[in-house]
């Protein structure tokens, strides 16, 4: 069997797995990314490409060591550098003398199943109803996995055990990892949501936590071992996230309503036009519309996530100060790539945390609010 | 007589202060860290406690970057982050402030308050220009102590035009202006201008720097930035009577009030831990992928903190006091 393998983002790997196993190829998943991982990237990237590039690289090549022999990476099209990724990829593990094939999924522009004409003799199980099949499956984990995340981000402010929820996530990604029916997804789905719904919640607490819209560039979003595990981070400062970008989400938009509903984005055009008018590439106009939305609904807070020299969020970056002074939403901008220290993005998160902690006791009415400390 | 401990371990300097119950200063240390916070804390401690007789720590507040190494080796009552204690100890000074200029040994921030509460802050991302250590380093190269740098950057009549965007590029075009012939005070003063100019486009983009601006940290004490500051923003501003200690009075102040609130008893372990020096080793950890570098503070070959993994499975072996259940409980019951 053809030895396929993909970068990571995320949990996603979790789908992509069975995705490939159904569609005939023996997936490899590169190694958890950890500072050999960014080591071996940087060294290969260029300086100032984006930090996605360069974590890219590290799992390709961790995943060649790992004897894989086909790359699978998405493409795209539109003012953000990621649409050219594939390409760049391609060309520096060739210099670097890595001989292996390279696969750019990417959305043709004239039909859908132009695509699927170019790749479908990679994948040896590649009749319509393999392909239903494997979509099925793989579509349930992303969604299930999206479930659990979006209510642990609930739960984890408020747990009882320090940490009780992110070793349930942790295992449940590992459950969920290992079943391949249908059945077993949406029992595994189930019986973690009642152990999630089980956690032991704090005593006492009268008093909404704080709420912070977490937004920014997908990769920084969704990728945990990158963004310093944001969500878990605020978490248990007692904090509760709310993410803007998920998986599944991202796939409805991006790969179906996309070809399907062109005007998808409507209403994300119409938060955004006040400020942004253009489509800036990337999750640009999203991260306006999105911080808007934040005002507008009374959030606490809204964090920014980009990789330095992220191009559309840097244009976001601009905009957002008359964003949050109009619409009185604090926003933090967190700019992050190898050279990121964990300690001065907590200090960051503390002290903008404390902020809004302030801000909303002072809202009330200087009745104090209830503090969370991590120590 | 009560006390209150508040300790800010910052890059370069450690300082340490005590306040009472009025919150009004007793003493104060201010020590360079030279690369050994651990060792600076017990010889602070040690010079803090000497000429005070007849007291207790009622509470232990820490901050700065080695806030959660100190924490954990004293047993510290809170642990904050720089900007808040900065801001609390500024609004205790002055509560009609509107901005906050710090300058530390390696990181800058600006503070923004309105009425009376954080609005908005910035703290240097990507150049460390204008900190304490440049200033320290430039002083040295030009053979001129940190202590006059200040004074004599005052006196430059016609300061020079130094590219100020980046800490390597300004000491080059300094180099050059040497060569050129200017004078040693046109040099500094151009210096400083240019580390302003640094510090507003970096801190200051898109941001209203209202008066009255407190400025405090230990550049605060170099008369040249002050002027330099003072021209640009056109306003005077106000230098805090202890302005290199606002990040520990803030760290003692915010300690109080917690134990305070809480009605707790302090979780401080005793001034035992300044008598026999602490070693330190850390080693990576194999268990899982995040491979967290941990650290181990050794005193007496007995293991006092331990600090770094993200699971716990380190640190937890060292009981935290304040994890136990009997004391968490009674915490919670009020």
């Amino acid at each position: 069997m053809l030895k396929a393998t993909f970068p990571h983002i995320g949990n996603s790997y979790i789908p992509i797995r069975t995705l490939l196993t159904e569609l005939g190829l023996e997936p490899v998943i590169p190694p958890p990314i950890s500072g050999r991982t960014v080591a071996l990237g940087t060294k290969l990237a260029p300086e100032f490409a984006c930090y996605p590039l360069k974590i890219n690289l590290g799992n390709y090549i961790e995943a060649i060591e790992a004897g894989a022999e086909l790359i699978l990476m998405a493409g795209g099209v539109g003012p953000c550098r990621f649409g050219y990724y594939g390409e760049q990829q391609r060309e520096v593990l060739r210099e670097a003398g890595y001989s292996i094939d390279f696969l750019v999924l990417e959305a043709p522009k004239t039909h859908p199943w132009e695509l699927w004409d170019k790749i479908k003799h990679y994948f040896p199980r590649h009749r319509p109803h393999d392909i239903i099949n494997a979509i099925h499956l793989a579509w349930l984990k992303a969604d299930a996995l999206d479930r659990f995340d979006r209510l642990a981000n609930q739960i984890r402010p408020l747990e009882q055990t320090f940490g009780a929820t992110t070793n349930l996530q942790a295992d449940f990604y590992r459950a969920l990892d290992q079943v391949y029916l249908v059945h077993d997804i949406q029992s595994t789905l189930k019986n973690y949501l009642d152990a999630l719904n089980g956690i032991h919640l704090k005593l006492g607490i009268t008093i909404t936590p704080l709420k912070i819209l977490l937004l920014g560039e997908i990769y920084m979003v969704l990728e945990p071992k990158v963004n310093f595990e944001i969500e878990r981070t605020l978490g248990e400062m007692g904090v509760t996230v709310e993410r803007t970008i998920y998986f599944t989400e991202w796939v409805r938009d991006h790969l179906l309503f996309s070809i399907i509903h062109p005007n998808w984005n409507k209403n994300l055009k119409l938060m955004a036009r006040p400020y942004l008018r253009n489509f800036v590439g990337g999750h640009g106009l999203e991260t306006i519309a999105l911080t808007v939305k934040a005002g507008v609904n009374r959030y606490h807070g809204v964090i920014e996530l980009a990789p330095f020299t992220c191009m559309p969020e840097i244009i976001a970056m601009q905009v957002l100060p008359r964003v949050s002074r109009e619409l009185e939403i604090p926003v933090l901008s967190i700019i992050i790539d190898e050279h990121s220290a964990e300690a001065g993005i907590d200090t960051r998160l503390e002290a903008f945390i404390d902020m809004l902690h302030y801000q909303s006791q002072k809202r009330n009415g200087g009745k104090p609010l209830e503090v969370i400390s991590r120590y | 007589m009560k006390l209150y401990l508040g300790i800010d371990i910052g890059s370069v300097s450690t300082n340490l202060v005590l306040i009472n119950s009025q919150g009004e200063l007793v003493k104060k240390i201010y020590l360079r860290s030279k690369g050994n916070p651990v060792a600076s804390v017990q010889k602070g401690l040690a010079l803090l406690i000497k000429d005070i007789k007849d007291f207790e720590i009622a509470a232990v507040g820490t901050t700065g970057s080695g806030r959660q190494l100190i924490a954990k080796l004293l047993g510290a009552d809170l642990v904050k982050n720089e900007i808040t204690a900065h801001a609390i100890a500024c609004l205790n000074l002055e509560p009609e402030v509107q901005t906050i200029i710090e300058i530390g040994g390696q990181d800058s921030k600006l503070i923004l308050i309105r009425d009376g509460i954080v609005k908005d802050f910035a703290m240097n991302t990507v150049c460390a220009a204008g900190t304490g250590s440049f200033l320290d380093q430039q002083a040295a190269r030009l053979n001129i102590d940190i202590k006059d740098f200040g004074e004599r950057a005052v006196e430059g009549e016609h300061p020079v035009r130094i590219a100020g965007r980046c800490a390597v590029f300004a000491e080059s075009d300094m180099i050059h202006k040497q060569q050129m012939g200017h004078p040693l005070e046109d040099i500094l003063a151009g210096l400083c201008r240019a580390l302003v100019r640094n510090y507003l486009g970096n801190l200051g983009k898109g941001r209203e720097l209202k008066p009255p601006i407190i400025f405090q940290g230990g550049v605060a004490a170099n008369l040249g930035i002050r002027k330099a500051f003072e021209e640009t923003l056109e306003c005077r501003l106000i230098i805090p009577e202890h302005y290199e200690v606002m990040g520990a009075i803030g760290a003692a102040l915010l300690a109080k009030d917690a134990v305070i609130n809480q009605k707790a008893v302090t979780r401080f372990k005793g001034f035992q831990v300044i008598d026999n020096p602490i070693i330190t080793e850390s080693f990576d950890c194999s268990g899982c992928s995040n491979q967290c570098e941990v650290v181990e503070l050794k005193q007496e070959g007995l293991l006092i903190a331990c600090l770094g993994d993200k699971c716990g499975k380190w640190s937890g072996r060292i009981p935290d006091r304040f994890l136990e259940p009997s004391r968490a409980r009674a915490i919670q019951a009020g």
